[in-house]
């Protein structure tokens, strides 16, 4: 019940765009059309179920003060947290690779679909955003972690495939010149905001 | 603000040496202030810039801490473009931004605590701000050292004053405080303002605010600078 609760509201409530504006970058450029927005979405939700387990152990089993005891006693008062922000980027970065490599490989119409948008997600801030969120929040197992990797992945999707929906249907719209593009999808975002805090407080 | 930068005094310079505070220099700092802003035209650096506005004195630190890795970061990536292989470079350039940032972190957590507390996660994710790669991948890699440390001073400079106009409406209108001054009166105890019923507005300070405020200044903007208006 606890994995489906903390789904839901990495899904809902703390939605990576809406309520902590990560990955806003590639949110606000590849929203152009449906199609690109469904490419990208899923392979966010991809690296971030890949890489947010990977550094949940790296967190837990170096990283942490007192993580590296299983090596034995002596090294039971390490702390190398300090080198987290290194450490998480360098596995985000390699795992995009490795990914990118095998579903080269593996899955090559999988890889045209995706295509581009691989190498993009090493920096998109969601990606980052999810291993530092995991770290801040003491996940007490992998499980729950993984759940709320694929739900903030879900979020994410549900975003940016709305928001170009959106963007398609007022390509004829009467904006006003200076608020076209760029400035309408800011105040577009804000209100689907607004109306994604209506789940505020649900609970399964 | 006043960013605009003095121009060295124009001895007659023999050698064929750029000045350095040319023409070209003085561009390099004040493009990015509005024609070429990071945030409004090139649409970098969104991430960070919204989540840390509801008060300006975490959106000062967090526009500082951009500032020094962007400056720095170009600096030294400029200093080793010739040595790092191109194949490699978005590694390269993300373990100098994350060392960078690490020890941001580190000296504002010695510094100023609680702010560091308040922008939380955020310090870390400047590494994936989107401002330091395109700054470091488009401009660094090709340039000199002195031009890249201006560039990035321009570009940060740019982010930096966003960042506390967004604060400034944000905190003024939420919470009637700027950088935790009451300047609207005490709302606790109706003074000033509060005694002729005026309220802060709650909807201000949560995140999608943020978003609108932004489009509202690009709204400006470009209505004042009409050559940005995008094509229909």
């Amino acid at each position: 019940m606890n994995l489906v609760n903390i789904f839901v509201k990495a899904i809902f409530i703390e939605n990576m765009i809406f309520a902590y504006f990560l990955g806003m970058c590639s949110y606000l450029a590849v929203s152009k059309t449906v199609k690109t927005a469904l490419g990208l979405g899923a392979a966010v939700i991809f690296v971030l179920g890949v890489t947010v387990p990977v550094n949940y152990l790296l967190e837990n089993y170096v990283l942490k003060e007192g993580a590296l005891s299983w090596l034995g006693p002596q090294f039971a008062a390490v702390d190398l947290s300090f080198l987290s922000f290194i450490m998480f980027i360098a596995v985000v970065a390699a795992i995009v690779q490795l990914v990118e490599m095998i579903v080269e490989k593996f899955a090559p119409a999988l890889y045209g679909a995706l295509g581009i948008f691989l190498p993009l997600i090493a920096v998109n801030c969601s990606i980052l955003g999810g291993a530092l969120f995991m770290q801040e929040r003491q996940y007490s197992n992998i499980a729950e972690a993984t759940s709320f990797a694929v739900g903030s992945g879900v979020g994410w999707f549900l975003a940016i495939v709305a928001i170009a929906a959106i963007r398609e249907k007022i390509r004829y719209s009467h904006i006003p010149a200076p608020l076209r593009g760029l400035g309408i999808t800011f105040i577009l975002t804000g209100l689907m905001g607004i109306a994604f805090m209506a789940f505020m407080g649900i609970k399964i | 603000m006043s960013t605009e930068v003095k121009e060295s005094p124009q001895a007659p310079v023999v050698a064929p040496r750029s000045p350095l505070f040319g023409k070209k220099e003085r561009k390099l700092i004040t493009d990015p202030l509005n024609d070429n802003n990071p945030i409004t035209v090139q649409v970098l650096g969104i991430c960070s810039a919204l989540a840390i506005t509801v008060k300006v004195q975490n959106a000062m630190v967090m526009a500082l801490s951009v500032l020094a890795v962007v400056v720095v970061g170009n600096m030294v990536i400029s200093a080793l473009r010739n040595l790092i292989p191109s194949r490699i470079r978005i590694i390269a350039q993300l373990v100098i931004a994350a060392g960078l940032v690490t020890l941001v972190d580190i000296v504002l957590k010695a510094y100023v605590y609680d702010v560091s507390k308040q922008v939380g996660v955020y310090v870390g994710l400047i590494i994936t701000n989107c401002i330091l790669m395109g700054r470091y991948e488009a401009f660094a890699m090709g340039n000199k050292v002195w031009p890249s440390a201006l560039d990035g001073l321009g570009n940060s400079l740019g982010y930096a004053w966003i960042l506390m106009a967004v604060a400034t409406v944000r905190e003024i209108f939420g919470s009637g405080t700027w950088f935790g001054m009451p300047i609207l009166g005490d709302a606790k105890a109706g003074t000033g303002l509060y005694a002729l019923g005026y309220m802060n507005n709650n909807l201000i300070i949560l995140p999608p605010f943020a978003l609108v405020c932004v489009g509202i200044i690009i709204w400006v903007q470009r209505s004042r600078n009409t050559k940005l208006v995008e094509a229909a």
